[in-house]
């Protein structure tokens, strides 16, 4: 068998590809800011007194880490509408995705928490700072800069996961390229260049998390570390 | 007597750095000979090109009849007749002492497990340790687990034997046990090249000395040359070993 | 109301469910096997074999998985190749795992000291066999709790197996909704299943985990 492939076709959908393009970034870009910070309070509730609040947070993550994006994502759009709650859907999207980014981000910022020695806290505590300033400043940020590269590559996997999006029809880039190919019949051809589009985004993703950990920890980069 | 070892204007580097300089110098069979200088001098980078862990941008190195340079070099029958301990040990964690030694005989010299065993226990009794036959390696002190190193290379029956600063990370009663194993080796007309810091060693089992400094040879001689140096050089360092 | 939830409902996605880790069962068997042999070239003599393979990683993790089945499915189509659903679902969750498992094996392999491999070698072991009988051992250990995690985000991106019309658990869950129109309740009875399947894997990662820490401490 054989087969003439022919990305000509395509050309004329160039407009399409890029808003699509851009429409994942977007969805990417609004639920990885929200996720981030439903994360690090979910990371700080873990380690909370109050045992309920601890729970909680915990069923949450657990729940959302055990369960396919796919299935929660249908869960949320089509359980809200049975109920007559009608989203815009990339605002289900961002919704499902923050959701997702947050208790994802939660138990990495965990970690990072974890491994802040308590010796730290004791030195902060007998120079007099707040509660407030040791947990901003000698706990989180450094916590966070520890786990800097294993949260960009959980970002990155994050907006490949926005693909699962299309599946409520959310016009980004997986959904774009549905369109296409039932329009030109040229599914192969699409697919190939969408999946071009997605290496290029994460290639963008990696490079704007390499220049914000340069703005972000001026140590490791004096330090030489890398980010 | 015959060269078991022969470097001819070695040349060594990684990158722009030349670590050796055109390194010559020949060992007979039979001959205990102490590498020593500062480190940084190439000293251990010179013992590892001998058994090509390190491939060599110049000159010639010899080894029993092998040429270690020549890219047609069959690598794995050099190291049949090379055994080489190192400063980390390097034994196998999750292997017993006896699985350990008895790891290359069977596969490198395809011997039954049994053969083995009886080629294991007789080279372990030689260096002190028959009753930890079946220990693993982290419950063994760490002269203990340099002595089955030193042993497990010994059971291949090696032609020369190569020693990069096997004592440096142990502490003086360990090194001491080590280092009586060794001269009974030396004793026993072993071939070796040790790499060490270990001056009472190099004086007490030496048949020769050579000094490296900055990548060269710098002076070679008897272990006299330890007591009377005739370069500044090693005049300064023995100052600073002592 | 379109109907209520029934046992046969329950029954339809329990099949689902099996499915499901029929599919996972074999995309590890099969993207194990290929992880292997990622794993091998990644860490290969040859510089090109080396590139060849981190080519092959940065494309398969840097494409969405939902797109790899699109150009499979599609790709099988046009070249006029008619494979069972099992077989087409398999080979794309095949492609995925190889690249993951390749990736997270060669990091055990790496994190075994190199000092490992050249005793090895200086007693006269082939590369293959210090690899065999040294190396592997070791990272084996180290491999395992990643490993297990791993098996969790293979089983939930089964679910995407359904795009391409493979029955498995998310589809059914769809295929159930769309007459009952119970989201909430179909949708929830079905990641209810896959937590039943992935938390005790989630938790047997993290205690592997803890293990080996505590052992080498």
């Amino acid at each position: 068998m054989h087969y003439q492939f022919d990305f000509g076709a395509l050309l004329p959908y160039w407009q399409s590809f890029l808003s699509g393009a851009l429409t994942t970034i977007e969805i990417t870009v609004f639920s990885v800011i929200i996720g981030l910070g439903i994360g690090i309070a979910c990371a700080i509730a873990r380690r909370s007194q109050v045992a309920v609040l601890r729970a909680v947070v915990g069923v949450y993550i657990e729940a959302v880490r055990n369960t396919p994006f796919i299935v929660q994502i249908f869960f949320i759009f089509f359980g809200l509408s049975s109920v007559g709650i009608r989203m815009p859907i990339i605002a289900a999207s961002v919704f499902a995705m923050v959701i997702n980014v947050g208790a994802y981000t939660a138990e990495i910022v965990r970690a990072g928490m974890d491994s802040i020695h308590p010796s730290q806290i004791e030195a902060a505590q007998a120079l007099g700072l707040s509660k407030f300033q040791i947990y901003r400043d000698i706990i989180m940020l450094p916590a966070i800069e520890r786990v800097y590269p294993s949260l960009s590559s959980q970002f990155i996997l994050m907006m490949l996961a926005t693909s699962i999006c299309s599946q409520i029809s959310a016009e980004e880039l997986t959904g774009v390229a549905n369109n296409i190919q039932s329009n030109t019949f040229r599914s192969l051809e699409t697919y190939f260049v969408v999946a071009l589009l997605y290496i290029a985004i994460t290639y963008l993703m990696r490079a704007a998390f390499f220049g914000l950990g340069l703005i972000a920890f001026p140590r490791r980069r004096r330090l030489g570390l890398g980010v | 007597m015959s060269v078991a070892v022969k470097l001819t204007n070695v040349v060594k580097r990684f990158g722009e750095l030349e670590v050796l300089k055109g390194v010559s110098f020949e060992i007979n069979s039979g001959e205990v000979v102490a590498l020593i200088g500062q480190s940084g001098s190439g000293k251990s980078t010179a013992l590892r090109c001998i058994n090509q862990l390190e491939t060599i941008q110049g000159g010639s190195i010899e080894v029993c009849g092998h040429r270690v340079e020549d890219p047609k070099l069959d690598v794995r029958a050099l190291r049949r007749d090379i055994g080489m301990v190192f400063q980390s040990y390097n034994l196998f964690p999750h292997m017993t002492v006896a699985q350990n030694i008895m790891l290359a005989l069977r596969r490198v010299k395809g011997m039954r497990k049994d053969e083995a065993y009886e080629v294991a226990k007789p080279v372990l009794a030689k260096v002190g340790l028959s009753e930890k036959i079946d220990s693993y390696p982290e419950q063994l002190s760490g002269g203990q687990q340099q002595r089955v190193a030193i042993a497990r290379s010994l059971a291949m029956q090696p032609k020369v034997m190569l020693f990069d600063e096997v004592t440096s990370a142990l502490d003086p009663k360990l090194t001491g046990e080590v280092l009586r194993v060794m001269e009974d080796l030396a004793r026993g007309g072993m071939t070796m090249i040790v790499v060490t810091h270990e001056m009472g060693f190099a004086k007490r089992a030496a048949n020769r000395v050579i000094y490296m400094h900055t990548g060269k040879v710098w002076e070679t001689g008897g272990a006299d040359i330890l007591s009377n140096p005739q370069t500044p050089e090693l005049k300064e360092f023995m100052a600073e070993e002592l | 109301m379109f109907g209520a939830f029934s046992t046969n409902h329950l029954i339809y996605l329990l099949d689902g469910l099996l499915w499901t880790v029929i599919l996972s069962a074999l995309a590890f068997l099969l993207g194990g096997i290929a992880g292997f042999f990622v794993m091998l070239a990644r860490i290969s003599r040859f510089r090109w074999l080396r590139r060849v393979a981190l080519v092959y990683i940065q494309i398969v993790q840097g494409t969405p998985l939902l797109i790899q089945m699109f150009i499979l499915y599609f790709g099988l189509g046009v070249f006029g190749i008619s494979v069972p659903p099992l077989a087409a679902a398999g080979l794309g969750m095949m492609v995925y795992t190889s690249s993951y498992l390749g990736e997270i094996w060669r990091g055990a392999v790496g994190s075994i000291a190199k000092t490992q491999f050249e005793a090895a070698e200086c007693l006269g072991l082939t590369r293959w066999q210090a690899l065999q009988d040294v190396i592997l051992p070791q990272a084996l250990k180290i491999a395992t709790p990643p490993t297990v995690g791993f098996l969790v985000q293979l089983v939930k991106n089964t679910s995407l197996a359904s795009v391409v019309g493979f029955l498995e658990l998310t589809r059914a869950a769809q295929v159930i909704n769309n007459s009952l129109f119970q989201p909430f309740l179909v949708f929830g009875v079905a990641a209810f299943f896959y937590f039943c399947v992935c938390y005790p894997l989630s938790a047997w990662s993290r205690s592997l985990e803890r293990k080996l820490n505590v052992g080498r401490r």
